[in-house]
């Protein structure tokens, strides 16, 4: 029997059948930038290949993977969980949580951001500086700065600063400088075009550690290469617990990393049903949500071409989402291209249905989800009873919700 | 009107550098935006590039976006910018070259987008998210329709993207002159005139600078560098949206004249 290992092969052929040469998926990806970006964007992906080819590459990461950030997380079987959802006969859902919240920083973000700091590192960029939705790519990019000692700068939207600010603070203490962007909606699109924007400009001397599998040819690919060993790991686990592959994937999707670093490795198992979840926020049928993939349309954001919501004359419309980790119009390009495909399946919960969601798993298993995980696990509510037997389900627990119980109190009125 | 390629042929024959001044359509509002365009013709702008608002203007510094942002606000539609330049164009000699994120083109339709500007009279697109990689499906057609398509060159563009960049270009190259956004800057960085040297180099088609010109004496260098033309847009958008729209329309009046006689 496989055991899970303690660090990933250091061998392990990185995942390079998607995209193709032009940093495509299909239709989708593709580098939509500035000339200016151009050349950064070629060089990075040149020094990802040669770097990723060195074995003291994989060596130095998988050694901070281990003892900096805790990996492997641990394959948890939710008991409680399982029994809510079972049938009088005692069959149903096996449900069973990649505990990514368990990470260092409290998010699968460390994954990716991590990966990349060593990159820049050797990439002689002295300076970082990244976008944050609801501050957890920013708190672990502060981190890993803060550990490399390199200057970092996080773009955070002025409305995200206010419902996550204790990821501000957290950034602050780590020494990262946190920019306000109050452009738009001030929150995760607006941020991600301020980063892009100071990138264009800085170019020559920083490096921009993109946090989802979003943004131009390189980023969806080296950010879903980064967090893949969240699926890698899975496949070990579930080998050493039941002996064979997990029944039904689900994550939350924003941009979609945690999503994507858990499916990746599952993509050529025609017998595991993928499924995303997006924030319906007050719902799909309102003007107020960031389910991408269900009611966008193709479009061109922050240098890919994916789902967008956009309204009739191609302007990019303002997402909404209690969660500020889920709140933005565009998603990466894989994701749309599994959706088309049709081997991954998308949804939608709302603002409403995450916080009760938020609410049953942190009485029923003493785990305090992110509000962005909670998405996910409220669609066991639809999913269970829709099941025959008892497949296993395994839920990315992409992150704790410390950050959160503000924003959650102010709603239920604690 | 011209096309783009032969108002720089006809500028060169008489040794002249373009002056093409940049605004922002719809800012304050549409019908001040034709105005604008025939007073910047009559002032001396040989070329007029007119920024389509955007939501997500990557490429634009703080004074552009703010205009684009103001124009949405109030209600600024791809179409009514078609219909005012359909109008507008007849009256002035200087091209129009719509200035345009992509994905107002893709949500259009590529083809019936470059149909639509064409009937409308544009001559020229710069399509400031669209890299050499991914311009193709836009240039093919457009040469079909008769839209100049101009790529851009960056301070960061190696030798063989430059070579390849002003072989695809039409109507002339774009030369941004700074690693960075639009907006208006205290100087220009030396390195733009070695840029210029070496993109000479290795083309014929004419080139123009642009990205954070913003006085005269900028525009007076880029000229002795030996340029073909000199763009100037958020000093211009600036002060066309300082006080009333009148008082606007004066000031860019006298700007675009001072400009003229700077590089004349």
């Amino acid at each position: 029997m496989t055991q899970t290992p303690l660090s990933p092969n250091q061998n392990r052929q990185l995942p390079l059948q998607q995209p193709d040469n032009l940093g495509r998926f299909g239709k989708f990806g593709g580098k939509y930038v500035p000339e200016t970006l151009m050349p950064a964007l070629l060089e990075f992906e040149a020094e990802y290949y040669r770097h990723t080819k060195d074995p003291e590459f994989h060596r130095q990461l998988n050694e901070l993977l281990r003892d900096y950030v805790g990996r492997p997380s641990p394959l948890y079987f939710a008991e409680r969980l399982t029994e809510r959802y079972a049938r009088p006969d005692s069959t149903g859902a096996q449900i069973y949580l990649k505990r990514e919240d368990l990470n260092h920083t409290g998010a699968h973000k460390i994954n990716n951001a991590l990966a990349q700091v060593l990159l820049a590192k050797r990439m002689g960029k002295q300076r970082v500086i990244a976008e944050t939705g609801a501050g957890q790519h920013g708190v672990a990019t502060a981190t890993v700065c803060a550990r490399f000692g390199l200057d970092c700068v996080i773009f955070m939207g002025v409305e995200d600063m206010r419902r996550q600010e204790l990821n501000v603070f957290r950034m602050q203490l780590l020494g990262a400088e946190v920019r306000p962007v109050a452009a738009g909606t001030g929150t995760l699109k607006d941020a991600t075009s301020e980063a892009i924007r100071d990138w264009v400009t800085n170019v020559e001397t920083t490096h921009y550690i993109l946090g989802s599998v979003a943004g131009p040819h390189p980023y969806p690919m080296i950010v879903r290469d980064f967090h893949a060993i969240i699926g890698v790991e899975t496949r070990a686990q579930a080998m050493e617990k039941w002996g064979g592959l997990p029944d039904i994937l689900l994550a939350c999707i924003g941009g979609g990393s945690n999503a994507m670093g858990l499916f990746h490795e599952f993509v050529k198992e025609p017998t595991v049903r993928l499924i995303g979840i997006e924030a319906a926020g007050e719902g799909v049928d309102t003007d107020k949500h960031a389910a991408t993939l269900t009611k966008g349309r193709p479009g061109v954001l922050h240098g890919a071409m994916s789902y967008l919501l956009q309204d009739t004359d191609g302007q990019v419309t303002e997402a909404h989402s209690i969660s500020a980790g889920l709140d933005y119009p565009g998603v990466g390009p894989e994701h749309s291209y599994l959706k088309d495909l049709g081997r991954a399946e998308y949804y939608s919960i709302t603002d409403a249905q995450a916080l009760e969601a938020f609410q049953l798993l942190s009485k029923l298993e003493g785990i305090i989800p992110a509000l962005e995980t909670s998405h996910a696990i409220a669609y066991l509510e639809t999913l269970c009873p829709q099941l025959t037997g008892s497949p296993k389900i395994v839920i990315n627990c992409s992150g704790r919700g410390d950050k959160d119980v503000q924003t959650v109190a102010k709603v239920l009125k604690f | 009107m011209l096309s783009v390629s032969s108002c720089f042929q006809s500028l060169r024959d008489r040794g002249q550098c373009a002056l093409i001044p940049f605004i922002t359509a719809g800012d304050p509002d549409l019908t001040t935006t034709a105005e604008a365009l025939k007073t910047l013709d009559a002032a001396g702008a040989d070329l007029i590039e007119l920024g389509v608002p955007y939501s997500d203007p990557l490429a634009d510094g703080p004074v552009i976006q703010a205009a684009a942002t103001r124009a949405l606000a109030k209600g600024v539609k791809l179409n009514d910018v078609i219909q005012m330049v359909a109008q507008v164009s007849p009256q002035i000699k200087a091209p129009i070259i719509l200035f345009t994120y992509y994905n107002p083109i893709l949500n259009l339709g590529i083809r019936e987008f470059l149909g639509q500007i064409a009937a409308a009279g544009v001559k020229g697109l710069v399509v400031p998210d669209l890299p050499l990689e991914e311009a193709e499906e836009l240039l093919v057609p457009a040469a079909e329709i008769g839209i100049e398509v101009i790529l851009l060159v960056a301070p960061t563009s190696s030798q063989e993207r430059i070579v390849a960049i002003a072989a695809k270009s039409q109507g002339f190259i774009y030369l941004v002159s700074v690693t960075g956004v639009t907006g208006v800057r205290s100087g220009l960085e030396d390195r733009v005139g070695d840029i210029l040297t070496n993109l000479r180099s290795v083309t014929d088609k004419p080139i123009a600078i642009g990205f954070g010109i913003s006085a005269p004496e900028h525009a007076q260098q880029v000229r002795k560098w030996g340029a073909d033309g000199v763009i100037v847009g958020s000093a211009m958008v600036k002060r066309l949206a300082e006080g009333t729209p009148v008082e606007g329309l004066q000031s860019i009046d006298r700007f675009c004249q001072s400009l003229k006689a700077a590089i004349g």
